[in-house]
């Protein structure tokens, strides 16, 4: 077992074509951006719904919410990545399955899973924070709106809304960074993203301390650098004069 | 769906939560008892030491778990090697363990902090005027105080650290998913075991979040 440094093995062939393994990254990278940034849209409108509906007064919207936060909050990612992407497309009318398994490209069935997987996984913690977001205003808040002759909706959209989603940043962020490190499971159903490429180089060229040196960077910057603009972009909402009192 | 082969197969889901289990208990001990390490080096004087645990644990709070348990078990071998100077061979469950370990310890450290912090100064002062060093005042005033306090966060972690266990399904370890995943296929009904197996890990995490809620709402003041 002796083990050769090489850190220029990043830009050698990988033996495909005249790919070098950069390339491979690049893709990879590719990969994990496209299925953080669609997934988490999809948490984020999502989550949010949810979060409004946990706290309106209505036992059975608030009812359905709380099922869905403990359901996607309490099975395993991997678990749920499997069903959806083993399970659920069995259980789809035959025009659509046969759509799924045969029409679609391995990559493009891969992908939507694990979009609707990360998902709805995503807004059941969103949805989480929107409603802590919302418990934090004052109940004045929702008292002057109706006493202003606002109705339910109008409530939500133009009073606590606003001011919850501005709370909230610092937890949203720390989901936001999550669903890049938990986009990483789609490897194990074959999407070649960020990891599923690091794990090619690395048997490819046997310099696996390269290879996962450098996707352990990637992940790191690109962490480090989202979360210096979220904070950019909290002091740039901020309420003047509002504590921020976000969930943790 | 058919769901009658399960109860057969039970003995064999068995071995595979034990695996789990294990991971989870030793994993969480690990990472406790590193991440209060951490802690304790993140509130140090010393400037050098709380900058090292600090840089420890934005590095491990940054990269996908999954990251860290495929690189170790790519990397353990060679790791201990250099180490040992000899060829020690190493399981899947070890270098799964070592990955738990470390990656947890980033995140109990964060919490045992909290934990320290919110014991009031007051107390490192009066203990201290009492004549105890350091690590006395620590071990015997500050750090049960503060364990008390950080209980229902520990434990949370703990269940999402049992839910990331499933994870070792990457390096082909049989923890409880991967032995209904496997057992589902010979048998020819994977969905059914899927099914189950995300049956028992809501059941389990479900019932164990319930009980920390209540535990909090007793231990608030």
């Amino acid at each position: 077992m002796n083990y050769n440094w090489d850190w220029g093995v990043f830009l050698k062939s990988t033996g495909i074509g005249d790919e070098i393994y950069l390339d491979w990254f690049i893709t990879g990278f590719g990969w994990t951006l496209a299925v953080a940034l669609v997934a988490w849209t999809v948490a984020l409108l999502l989550g949010s719904l949810l979060g409004v509906l946990r706290t309106v007064p209505n036992r059975w919207l608030s009812g359905i919410a709380t099922v869905y936060v403990e359901i996607f909050r309490n099975v395993p990612l991997l678990v749920q990545l499997f069903l959806w992407y083993f399970l659920v497309p069995d259980l789809l009318p035959t025009p659509l399955e046969t759509w799924f398994k045969q029409d679609l490209s391995p990559a493009t069935s891969a992908y939507l899973s694990v979009i609707v997987c990360l998902g709805l996984f995503t807004a059941a913690r969103v949805c989480e924070q929107v409603r802590t977001g919302i418990q934090a205003l004052p109940k004045g808040q929702t008292a002057a709106a109706y006493a202003l002759g606002f109705r339910l909706p109008q409530i939500y959209r133009q009073v606590l809304l606003p001011q919850a989603f501005r709370i909230i940043i610092p937890p949203l962020t720390s989901e936001f960074l999550n669903i890049f490190k938990n986009s990483a499971v789609a490897s194990l159903i074959g999407l070649m993203e960020l990891l599923a490429q690091t794990k090619q180089t690395a048997e490819f060229s046997a310099n696996l301390f390269e290879a996962f040196t450098l996707a352990t960077l990637i992940y790191f910057t690109l962490n480090m650098s989202l979360m210096l603009f979220m904070r950019f972009v909290e002091k740039k909402v901020a309420v003047p004069g509002q504590l921020a009192a976000g969930g943790k | 769906m058919d769901f009658s082969a399960i109860p057969a197969a039970l003995p064999g889901l068995w071995d595979g939560m034990q695996l789990t289990l294990q991971l989870l208990v030793l994993g969480v001990f690990g990472g406790v008892v590193l991440g209060t390490l951490l802690a304790m080096m993140r509130l140090a004087h010393n400037k050098l030491l709380a900058n090292l645990a600090a840089a420890y644990v934005n590095y491990f709070r940054s990269i996908p778990l999954l990251l860290v348990i495929t690189w170790f078990y790519f990397a353990v071998p060679f790791v201990l090697r250099w180490i040992t100077g000899e060829d020690t061979p190493v399981g899947a469950f070890t270098s799964c363990l070592v990955a738990f370990v470390m990656f947890e310890a980033a995140y109990f450290c964060e919490i045992v902090r909290a934990g320290i912090q919110a014991v009031p100064k007051g107390q490192m002062s009066a203990a201290q005027a009492l004549g105890m060093n350091y690590a006395q005042s620590m071990r015997l005033i500050i750090l049960p105080q503060a364990f008390r306090k950080m209980t229902p966060l520990l434990l949370q972690q703990s269940i999402i650290l049992f839910q990331d266990t499933s994870l070792v399904y990457t390096v082909g370890l049989m923890d409880f998913l991967n032995a209904a995943r496997s057992r589902g296929d010979i048998i020819g009904q994977p969905h059914e075991f899927l099914i189950f197996a995300g049956l028992v890990y809501f059941t389990i995490s479900f019932a164990a979040s319930q009980l920390v809620k209540r535990m909090q709402k007793r231990l608030a003041v």
